[in-house]
Formats: structure tokens, C-alpha cells, sequence
């Protein structure tokens, strides 16, 4: 399969992790945050932590937007869909996630209209269909996201859809980021940058991150090999001792980004003031709302919305795993009240949650390999 | 679809069924479908300790063996490319037999129908059923009928009740499987279930692809030929797919099972689609594959058989048994990495990005 099998051949792996461990400092200890969930993800469906030397260690970031949706905004959202003249629409990893009385699919089960779509504008035609009914789609994501939701309520007011709403969370990287940095317990060397969101932002917005902060970061794609590359790439500048914006997934990031794509987000939608992230609290200027001549298009503005706020089980440390701070089994949960199957946070649940991807692929194995491998 | 673990005899950790209510999840295959036959059937039926639940039970009467299961049928849309719920209906209860090392004989089939569905549609699906039913080399020995009222069901569901002859020589039982024991694979995976998924039409996307479902009884009778007691465990990797059937093979013999990531085949259309929805194509359905653990020593000669019998080109050796990581499968790759693959919680949601 082209543009994969190539990332993933196991000689050119091979040859990367080796160059890996030729610029490692043997007496340093690495610490490098991959950002985007889908790295995540990534990281340990193929494995890589046992093809990577120990004293690199890979820290998972805030970039699952599932996973930094808090509680609230679910259970607002599942009240406006309690009317039954609602129907709820959402991608598939939102179904599973948690609200206080349950998860989207759990309200399914109960009788609520709940419906899985593949794109925002999937939402449109389930509207088209459902005259009678109102569509209200959950709309998620970073940037990644955003454009698509953009662009379906350009649409939905060109060809006047008026039973079709957005219930907006989407929330941009870079804040996100700089609240990692702000954080006093984090000590990082270098980040591998979000390859999806970057298609449509770019590699500038990142630059302070080099020149204020003086960490390198790498721009990465999500096949083993983009991964390994990436962290060759940090090493070299931490070698050299410099802090650079790189692109590493030049194949699809343009560096300048997806200008169309920016321009349609900044025609539908603003910047909130602030917006709460689980885990990292409220966070200033992170999220994006949608703009008063779409008022019409907006659930927030349209329905009347609780504004729940729900604090966190008080066991489940998703806050510190959402920054880094403690892996996923260091969490008092992990594996026993908080599993895939009945997760207390959304980090369990989402694909791109680490907890869900160590859960998934890693949990077990930790202790196992060297018995593995030596049978092998 | 068919469905995954039935009511047999073993299972030695006791699970208790907990949840309030019913979710999609308890019938798809994955672990809420086990726990539900583990934790609230089997107590009921068996007592407090089953043996272990395979794909059909079997029966000693009058001195007389013989092989049971049964499996109902609600795929939508009811004909999709390369097959229909009809032709599934007759090869999933002709599978389950098979695996469990019977040679398919009759069946008796419940028919549920809609009101308002239309004849020829339900003329297409009884065609179906007999000509799959006769490519099979079973009989239909009778079957029921009930009409429930429009919009109480969906079109028709179908329920196929097989009876088997046991194959002689065969024992099928995960207890027998030991370290070293090679773990076969009839063909490629995730065709049927990606094919159905494209085929609802809810994701803007085409593929080039055909459901497999078929029996599998010719190939799995050429196994039994070439390798008879070395055959010691089969399973159709229906939903689930042939994560979650190897899953509960390696909690049954409470062994681990080492997967070779580059000998699994997948077409491309599958594997395409799996990585575009964020799907593993290992906890995909498949409707004309199974799996078998053979005694090491005759491994080679069963997959030669296999590949040479008609429709078995594409099997493969895809892994073995180990003693670590017991009651798990873990999937290593070329280059050293590996994960572990559980089996699968829920229906397969795609991801967003």
C-alpha cells in the first residue's frame, strides 16, 4: 500500500533506530513530548518504545481532543439531545466517552436518537432526511477538525438548512502546548509536533516554542518510521544544542499551511476567552466559538444549555496523565475501576487516549518481554 | 453475522455479569458478548463451573455422537457484495460445526419475518439458503416461521440450528494446545466485515471487495486428512475477529500467542480501509476463514494440504503458542516492536482523526 509499507519497512526502521542510538547520549536522560494523540496512538500500536533505547523516554501530550473534553460539555450537551425532536450526532470515539449519567451510546440504548457520522457533513444530510427533526451535531477536534465543521455551516447557510445545529468544542493546539509549558512539574528536552493539525496551521505558529522557549520541535507524521525520523531529527539539534522548527512530514504539512482552510475557521468561527480543559483547568484564548451572523447554527446559542461543570472522580488522575506528569499505569485507576470497557476518563476511551493505547497494546506486555525475547 | 462463543462445556475464571441493561456491545462478539454467555447463561445451564465454550456442543446419544450449535442472523443490508443474509445464515452454522471437528449433515432453520417485507425479497434469501445449503452438502431437515409487526424487526432475521457428524481422529480442545504449537490462519482476514461496512453506504468510500463468506468444511476436512490428531483446536473467527477468537483460546489454555505481524494476510482494499477508519484489521468479521493450532511437527504438511485444496491458497502460519505472555496474544513485527492485541471492546467505532 503506497505512502504506508514504505513508513513501516522494517530495514529502513532498523537502520533508524540504530542512528537513534548513535546520537543518544548514553549518560542523558531524554525526555520528548509527541503532542498529538494519533502519536500516541501510533507509538504503541507499532511497538516502537522496545525498538527505542531506555534513556528515551516519550511523553503523551494533550493532543486527544476526546480526552481534554470535560465531563460538562457531554452532559450539556445530551440535555439538549433529551428532547426527543433531537437527534444527536457525533464521531464514532465520542460515543463510548463518558457523561455523568452515561455515555452518548449508553443514551442510545435508553431511546435517545443518537447517531454515528463520518463527516460533519454526513450531519447535514441526516438533517436533509429528518425534516422534522432537529440535527445537532458534536463537534470535536483541534484544527484538525475545525475546517470540516467550517465549512459544513458555510454550507448549511448557503442552502438554508435550519433544523441543523453545531454544539462547538473545538480547541486549538498551541495554547494547550503553552500550558504545558507553564506547568512547574514538566521538564522537557524537545517535542514531536502534530502532523494533522499542522497540515492546516503550519509549522510557524510553533516558532516561539523554539526561539522563547529554546526546545526543539519536530513536525511528524505517524507511521514508524515519520516517528523514528522525528526523533533522529531532535536528537541531531539537541546534539548541537540548538532549538529549531523542523518538518519532518513534508509530504503533507506545507510550512505556511492550509490557507483555505484557515480562512474558511476564521470566517465561522472566534476565539473564546477561555474555555476549561480537562486536566490542564481553564485555559485563555483556547478554544473557538462560533460567530454571531451563525447564531442560527449554533446549539449553544440556540437551545438553552445548562453549563454543567463536573469535577473529576476524585481517584482518577486523567489531569496528570493529560500532562505528562504520570504515565498511564502510574494512575490509581489504571486497570482496575478504569478500563476500556468501563472507563472513568475519556483517556480510556478515545483510540488516541494514552491510557486506552497502554491499556491496549502495552499493559501485560512490560514485564514479559525479556522472557519473549529470550525464547524468541 | 454469526456469532462467536456458544454455550459448550469448560472456563475455569468465574465472570459475573454486572451491568443493569442490554447494550449493542453484549452481542458483538467482543468481551460484553462473553461475559454475558460466561457470566449470567452458563451459570444457569451448567452450573457453577462449565468447561470451556466452543463453537458447538457436543452430545452422546443412545452412544451415538453428534455436534450442535446454533446461530441467528440480523446482518444489514440483507444482500451485500459476494454474498446475502441467506448464504451467511446456512455457512456460519456450517462453520461452527466444522471447526468444531463435525462434518456438517442438517439443519433446521427459524425464519423472522417483518410484515410488509416483500416476497421476492424473501424468495431471493430462501434460494439462497438452498443453494448454499446444497454447495455445503447439508440438508434442510425443517424450520419456523413467525411474522412480528412492521417496524418490530428489521426486514428478516434468520436463525440456523446445524447438526454434525463428528470427524473421527479429530479432538477439537484448547486444553490440548501446547508451547511450540503453530497457529494457522485459512486465508486472508477482515473481507466480510469491511464489505458490510462499506455496504451500509454511511461512509463515502468504494472498495473492490467481496464478503468471504463460504464453508469452510472442504478445507477444514482437508486438514483432518493431513494432520487428524495434531489438529487440536479450530475456531471460525466470525465477529470479534481473529483477535478476540485467539484471545479466548489463550484464556481457555492459558497459554500466549505469539502473532507474526507480516504473515497475516490482508487484501489491500482491507487493510486500506482499516487505516483509514482507524479499525485493527484483526478485530474485523470474517465469514469464510478459521484458525487452527496443529502440533509443530505436522504444521508444514497441514498448510501444504490447505494450500493445495481449492480456496485455500492464501493460508498461512501466522504465529505460535508460547508460555508467555500467558492468557494473551501479543503481535510482533519484522523490526522488533510489538503490542498486544486484546479482543475487542464494543463495536469497532472509526476514529476522527
Amino acid at each position: 500500500m503506497k505512502y504506508v509499507d514504505e513508513f513501516r519497512d522494517p530495514e529502513l526502521i532498523t537502520k533508524a533506530a540504530e542512528e537513534i542510538r548513535r546520537l543518544a547520549d548514553p549518560n542523558r536522560h531524554y525526555r520528548l513530548m509527541e503532542v498529538c494523540g494519533g502519536h500516541t496512538h501510533a507509538i504503541y500500536r507499532f511497538g516502537l518504545k522496545d525498538v527505542l533505547p531506555p534513556n528515551i523516554e516519550l511523553i503523551h501530550g494533550p493532543g486527544c481532543p476526546v480526552c481534554v473534553l470535560p465531563m460538562g460539555r457531554i452532559d450539556d450537551a445530551l440535555s439538549v439531545a433529551a428532547d426527543p425532536d433531537v437527534i444527536f450526532a457525533a464521531f464514532g470515539d465520542m460515543m463510548r466517552v463518558p457523561g455523568t449519567h452515561g455515555s452518548p451510546l449508553e443514551h442510545k440504548a435508553r431511546g435517545m436518537d443518537v447517531r454515528i457520522v463520518y463527516s460533519p457533513t454526513d450531519a447535514i444530510k441526516l438533517a436533509k432526511l429528518n425534516a422534522q427533526k432537529h440535527v445537532m451535531f458534536f463537534a470535536i477536534g483541534f484544527e484538525t477538525t475545525a475546517p470540516s465543521t467550517a465549512l459544513t455551516l458555510q454550507r448549511a447557510k448557503a442552502e438554508g438548512i435550519h433544523n441543523f445545529s453545531v454544539f462547538c468544542n473545538h480547541v486549538t493546539i498551541i495554547p494547550a502546548i503553552r500550558a504545558i509549558l507553564d506547568s512547574p512539574d514538566m521538564r522537557l528536552d524537545g517535542f514531536i509536533g502534530p502532523g494533522h493539525v499542522s497540515t492546516v496551521i503550519g509549522c510557524r505558529p510553533y516558532e516561539w516554542i523554539a526561539k522563547n522557549e529554546r526546545k526543539p520541535i519536530v513536525v511528524c507524521g505517524f507511521e514508524p518510521l515519520d516517528l523514528l525520523q522525528s526523533i533522529v531529527m531532535l536528537l541531531a539539534q539537541l546534539q548541537k544544542g540548538e532549538a529549531k522548527v523542523e518538518n519532518q512530514y513534508k509530504r503533507v504539512v506545507p510550512w505556511e499551511g492550509n490557507r483555505a482552510a484557515l480562512k474558511a475557521m476564521a470566517e465561522i468561527f472566534q476565539l473564546r476567552p477561555y474555555f476549561e480543559w480537562r486536566g490542564l483547568g481553564f485555559i485563555s484564548q483556547s478554544a473557538l466559538r462560533i460567530r454571531e451572523e451563525y447564531a442560527e447554527w449554533d446549539a449553544e446559542q440556540r437551545f438553552h444549555v445548562p453549563g454543567i461543570r463536573v469535577t473529576d472522580p476524585k481517584a482518577a488522575q486523567c489531569g496528570e496523565v493529560l500532562k505528562g506528569v504520570l504515565k498511564p499505569a502510574q494512575c490509581k485507576l489504571f486497570g482496575r475501576e478504569c478500563t476500556p470497557e468501563n472507563p472513568v476518563g475519556a483517556l480510556m476511551v478515545s483510540s488516541e487516549g494514552s491510557c486506552a493505547a497502554y491499556y491496549n497494546y502495552e499493559h501485560r506486555k512490560a514485564n514479559l518481554l525479556t522472557s519473549i525475547s529470550a525464547s524468541a | 453475522m454469526s456469532s462467536g462463543a456458544k454455550l459448550g462445556h469448560i472456563v475455569p475464571p468465574k465472570i459475573r455479569f454486572r451491568e443493569p441493561q442490554i447494550e449493542m456491545a453484549h452481542g458483538a462478539g467482543g468481551k460484553a458478548s462473553r461475559r454475558l454467555v460466561e457470566g449470567l447463561f452458563a451459570p444457569f445451564f451448567f452450573g457453577e463451573f462449565p468447561g470451556p465454550l466452543g463453537d458447538a456442543a457436543q452430545l452422546k446419544i443412545n452412544g451415538a455422537r453428534m455436534a450442535v450449535t446454533t446461530d441467528s442472523f440480523v446482518v444489514k443490508p440483507l444482500v451485500f457484495p459476494g454474498g446475502s443474509i441467506g448464504e451467511l445464515a446456512v455457512n456460519g452454522t456450517v462453520n461452527d460445526l466444522a471447526v468444531s471437528g463435525a462434518k456438517p449433515e442438517a439443519l433446521v432453520i427459524t425464519l423472522i419475518l417483518e410484515a410488509g417485507l416483500r416476497t421476492d425479497v424473501l424468495q431471493a434469501e430462501i434460494q439462497a439458503i438452498a443453494d448454499s445449503a446444497q454447495r455445503a452438502g447439508v440438508r434442510i431437515a425443517g424450520g419456523d416461521t413467525k411474522v412480528v409487526e412492521h417496524g418490530k424487526a428489521d426486514s428478516m432475521y434468520i436463525t440456523t440450528t446445524g447438526l454434525g457428524a463428528p470427524i473421527p481422529g479429530i479432538e477439537i480442545d484448547p486444553r490440548s494446545v501446547r508451547p511450540g504449537d503453530k497457529v494457522l490462519l485459512s486465508g486472508p482476514i477482515g473481507d466480510h466485515g469491511i464489505t458490510i461496512l462499506l455496504a451500509r453506504g454511511e461512509l463515502d468510500m468504494e472498495g473492490d471487495l467481496r464478503s468471504d463468506t463460504r464453508s469452510v468444511f472442504p478445507l477444514v476436512g482437508a486438514l483432518a486428512q493431513a494432520a487428524g490428531p495434531g489438529v487440536r483446536w479450530m475456531r471460525d473467527p466470525t465477529r470479534g475477529g481473529v483477535a478476540t477468537s485467539l484471545n479466548e483460546l489463550a484464556r481457555d489454555c492459558g497459554l500466549g500467542v505469539i502473532l507474526f505481524e507480516d504473515s497475516i494476510p490482508v487484501h489491500d482494499a482491507v487493510r486500506g480501509a482499516c487505516e483509514l477508519l482507524g479499525l485493527e484489521p484483526l478485530h474485523i468479521a470474517n465469514e469464510g476463514q478459521f484458525l487452527s493450532v496443529l502440533a509443530p511437527e505436522l504444521a508444514d504438511a497441514a498448510l501444504k494440504a490447505l494450500q493445495e485444496a481449492p480456496g485455500g491458497d492464501e493460508a498461512r502460519i501466522i504465529g505460535e503458542m508460547r508460555e508467555q505472555p500467558a492468557g494473551s496474544v501479543l503481535v510482533t513485527t519484522l523490526y522488533g516492536g510489538s503490542r498486544i492485541v486484546d479482543m475487542l471492546v464494543g463495536d469497532p467505532l472509526p476514529r476522527i482523526c
